[in-house]
Formats: structure tokens, C-alpha cells, sequence
């Protein structure tokens, strides 16, 4: 099985039909683990159990990035390589990783009012993110502004590759710009300042939550394919009811809508 | 070099006759020049201190308003369609159309600053410092721009979508153009540092921007 055989919308759907149950297994498995040792957790000396929205904020703002990187990575192959499930793939993502940004601000405000003072503050991080979510909701009206799938998928892949710039600016804005939000401590050069007891909770959540994006992605792609396929059939239908009330008149124009049924 | 000498200079023309809607962006630009101090009133000390911010946003809002007309009209009447089909590699036409509009509807904003400026109590330096952010900032609005006016274009009803597509782009042009000009004002902070971020981003866009718009129109109009 190769990236090939999984251009074949069947296989691809054949293929995730299996898989499916057993990642939706395998997430919920992590997911409660790792909900019950971020429980588990011990309080922080500074921050007392408010630490714990960071085992839902980081995730979710790790995967709001890593979306918007498999979208530019899909991006590439409706542009270099025209692969068919790459545009199904991007037009996919887009909402989840709108779901996951906006959760990533979210928890970071609830978080930032007892830590910082303030829900929300115009620092280099939040506002880079708040971009990125506009940016989420640009790309899927995008999607929706055309009627022609390939098209549309065309078009906003230009967009996400342009976005992607962003991408860098919001993982090194708290380096370039020293304002509120703390400089990175689980990945970063000389290893994690983060203690254990928070590290492995953390990376079970991250785990987690990178399944549970691939399991609602993989989902939200079979929803697509199977809307592309309806899509295609109502249109066929669509010119066989014309094609045949036009022979049904006597029309001359009859060859002419066969041509676009055919075609 | 002459095909795109004349696009240049075809583009100008058509920008500044009449219903080509260039200098519109200049009249937008004093309306919301004018509508601040209304907004937040007419007190000359405060305006002169929001005065750079008020001007690069009326200059963001008015090259955004012109956007628009960067590819419709050519697609409207078919010209688009043989600038894509011509032996010019359409990059570079890209690049001469958005040159075109930005000399025809962006340095018409520049040279309208110092006027404006007046209206907002700000002096000679600060004038200056704005009309010298907007000359490095506004080329980058326009490269910038001109990807969303490409993505719009392929599209039937894509003007409401441009200022969606292209704001967010256009905001690190925005901080780094505002914090140039306080700094020339304050003098607190070097004005060189933001201002070469500025140049920067306006370099940047001058080589991503004709990429993804001629890529963009390519896929686009077939």
C-alpha cells in the first residue's frame, strides 16, 4: 500500500473504513490517560491547580499549528503533483484547525485571568494566534465562495502556502519579542526546563490530541469523498433529465448535453 | 522588457482616466482622514499622538478599496485572459500590473500624507517619518494585496472576500509601519530597526507576491 494506491478515493475509503475503529479506540484509550495523570498532577508551587488548563491549552495550540502544516503540506500536492485526495485533505483540516486555535485561545485566556490579570492582552503570541484563526475562517470561506471543488481547492492552496508564513513568525514570537507569554520550555534547545511530574502528562495530551485529529481528520475526508460522490451524481442526474427532455421536444441541441454528461 | 514597459504604462493610464478609480483611493483616504477627529474628537493633542496609526490605517483601507480593480476590469473585458496567454511569463506581468497600481493609486496616498497630516496636528519630522513608512510600507500592501485581488478575480463574487483574505496578511506591515513612525516621534526607540523590518516585508512580498497571484490566476481562469 503506498501513497499512490491511496489515490484511489475507494481504497482510501475501503482502507480508513478499517482503521477508523481502531483509532477512535486507541484515542479515547490516551485521551483518558491522559485526562487521569493531568488529574493526578501535582499542583504547581506558583500557580496551584490552575497549571492543569496547560495539559488542554499546549496541545491545542501545537495542533493548531501542525494543521495548518499538513494543510500547506496537502497544499503542495494539489499544486505540484494534482495527488486527488490531497485538496479533500485540505479542505478537511481547515475546520478542525480552526477548532483546535480557537480552543488554543480560549484556555489561554481562561488561563491568562488568574495567572496574568487579564483574558486577553496584545502580545506578540496571542495576537499571532488570533491571525491565525482569522486566517482559519479566511481559507474556509474560500471554501465556500467557490462552487467547483478543484477550483476552490486550487485557489486556497495558494492561500495556505502564503499563510504558512505565519507559522514561524508564531512558534519564535516569544523569542523575537519579549512580552507576556512565556518562552517555550518543552521544546527547546538543552531539553525540556519542564518538570517531569508535568512533562509526561503533557506529552500523553499531545499524543492524544495528534490522534484525535488524525481519527476526526481521516473521518471529516470520508465525509468529503462521499460529498464529492453525491455531488457527481446529482449532476449526472441532473444532465440526464435535461438530456432527455431535450430529445423528448425534438431539440437538435440533444448531442450537446451528452457531450457535458460524457464529459 | 517593452511588452511589460507597456502594460506599465497601459495600466497607469487606464488607473488615472476617468472610472478607473485610482484616485478614489485618495479621496477615501481624506474621508477617513477626516472622519477621526469626529470619531474621537477634535482634541489636537491626541490626534497629533494617534496621528501616525490614523494614516497608515486610512492608507491600509484605501489601497485595500483598490485592490479591487487590479485584475477585474482586465478580466471583464478578456485582457486578462490574453496577459495570461501572452509569451511574457505572467510572474512578471504580475509584478508590472501591481507596480503600475501601486504608482497610480499607492503614491498618490504618500503624497497626500503631509496634507493630511496638517489636519492631524502632526509636524514636520513626524509628517516626514509617516510619508517615508508609507513610501517603504505601501509596495508591500500592494504585493500583498495582489494575491488576494488574484484569488478574487478567479472568483464569481470574490470582493467582500478580498478584505478577509488579505487584512490578516497585511497586519505585520501595519505593526512594523506604526512603530517606525512613533519611534521617529518619540525618539525613545531607534527608528532604523522597524523601518528595515518595513523594507524587508516589502521585499519579501515582491518576490512571493507575483509567484502565488500568477499562480493563483493560472489555476484560476481555466
Amino acid at each position: 500500500m503506498t501513497l499512490t494506491d491511496l489515490a484511489n478515493p475507494t481504497k482510501f475509503l475501503a482502507l480508513t473504513a478499517r482503521i477508523l475503529p481502531w483509532l477512535a479506540g486507541v484515542t479515547a484509550t490516551l485521551l483518558a490517560i491522559g485526562l487521569y495523570q493531568s488529574a493526578m498532577a501535582p499542583d504547581d508551587y506558583q500557580q496551584g491547580a490552575t497549571v492543569k488548563i496547560m495539559f488542554i491549552h499546549v496541545p491545542n495550540a501545537w495542533l493548531s499549528m501542525f494543521v495548518w502544516g499538513v494543510m500547506s503540506a496537502a497544499a503542495l500536492g494539489t499544486l505540484v503533483w494534482r495527488h486527488p485526495l490531497a485538496d479533500v485533505a485540505a479542505k478537511a483540516a481547515a475546520p478542525i484547525g480552526a477548532a483546535f486555535t480557537f480552543l488554543a485561545l480560549v484556555t489561554g485566556s481562561l488561563w491568562g485571568r488568574p495567572m496574568w490579570g487579564t483574558y486577553w492582552e496584545w502580545d506578540a503570541r496571542l495576537t499571532s494566534v488570533l491571525i491565525l484563526f482569522l486566517m482559519y475562517l479566511g481559507l474556509m470561506t474560500l471554501w465556500r465562495a467557490v462552487e467547483d471543488p478543484s477550483r476552490a481547492a486550487r485557489a486556497a492552496a495558494v492561500l495556505t502556502l502564503v499563510g504558512a508564513i505565519n507559522i514561524p513568525i508564531i512558534k519564535f514570537s516569544v523569542d523575537w519579542w519579549n512580552t507576556l507569554h512565556q518562552p517555550a520550555s518543552v521544546l527547546r534547545m538543552g531539553g525540556s526546563t519542564l518538570d517531569k511530574a508535568f512533562l509526561w502528562p503533557l506529552l500523553v495530551m499531545a499524543i492524544a490530541f495528534s490522534l484525535l485529529f488524525i481519527t476526526l481528520h481521516l473521518a471529516a475526508m470520508r465525509n468529503e469523498i462521499l460529498r464529492r460522490r453525491v455531488r457527481s451524481l446529482q449532476m449526472m442526474q441532473a444532465n440526464r433529465v435535461a438530456f432527455t427532455s431535450e430529445v423528448g421536444t425534438g431539440s437538435r441541441d440533444g448531442n450537446a448535453s451528452q457531450e457535458i454528461g460524457a464529459a | 522588457m517593452s511588452a511589460l514597459a507597456a502594460l506599465i504604462r497601459r495600466d497607469i493610464k487606464i488607473a488615472l482616466r476617468v472610472g478607473g478609480g485610482a484616485l478614489i483611493g485618495v479621496l477615501f483616504f481624506l474621508t477617513v482622514t477626516v472622519l477621526m477627529p469626529f470619531a474621537v474628537g477634535p482634541d489636537l493633542a491626541l490626534l497629533s499622538r494617534l496621528g501616525p496609526a490614523i494614516l497608515w490605517l486610512g492608507a491600509l483601507l484605501a489601497s485595500l478599496l483598490t485592490l479591487d480593480r487590479l485584475f477585474t476590469a482586465d478580466h471583464e473585458d478578456g485582457s486578462l485572459d490574453l496577459i495570461v496567454m501572452s509569451r511574457t511569463p505572467l510572474e512578471l506581468a504580475c509584478a508590472a500590473k501591481a507596480l503600475a497600481h501601486w504608482i497610480a493609486a499607492g503614491l498618490p496616498l504618500i503624497i497626500a500624507t503631509p496634507g493630511l497630516g496638517l489636519l492631524l496636528n502632526l509636524d514636520g519630522t513626524a509628517t516626514l517619518a509617516v510619508a517615508a513608512t508609507l513610501l517603504a510600507g505601501t509596495p508591500a500592501l500592494t504585493f500583498t494585496g495582489m494575491i488576494g485581488a488574484a484569488l478574487a478575480v478567479t472568483l464569481h463574487r470574490g470582493g467582500l472576500l478580498l478584505a478577509v483574505l488579505v487584512l490578516p496578511l497585511s497586519i505585520p506591515v501595519l505593526i512594523f509601519g506604526v512603530a517606525a513612525s512613533q519611534a521617529a516621534i518619540s525618539g525613545s526607540l531607534p527608528f532604523g530597526t522597524p523601518f528595515s523590518i518595513l523594507c524587508a516585508l516589502s521585499l519579501a512580498s515582491l518576490v512571493i507576491g507575483p509567484f502565488a497571484a500568477a499562480a493563483s490566476l493560472r489555476h484560476g481562469l481555466d
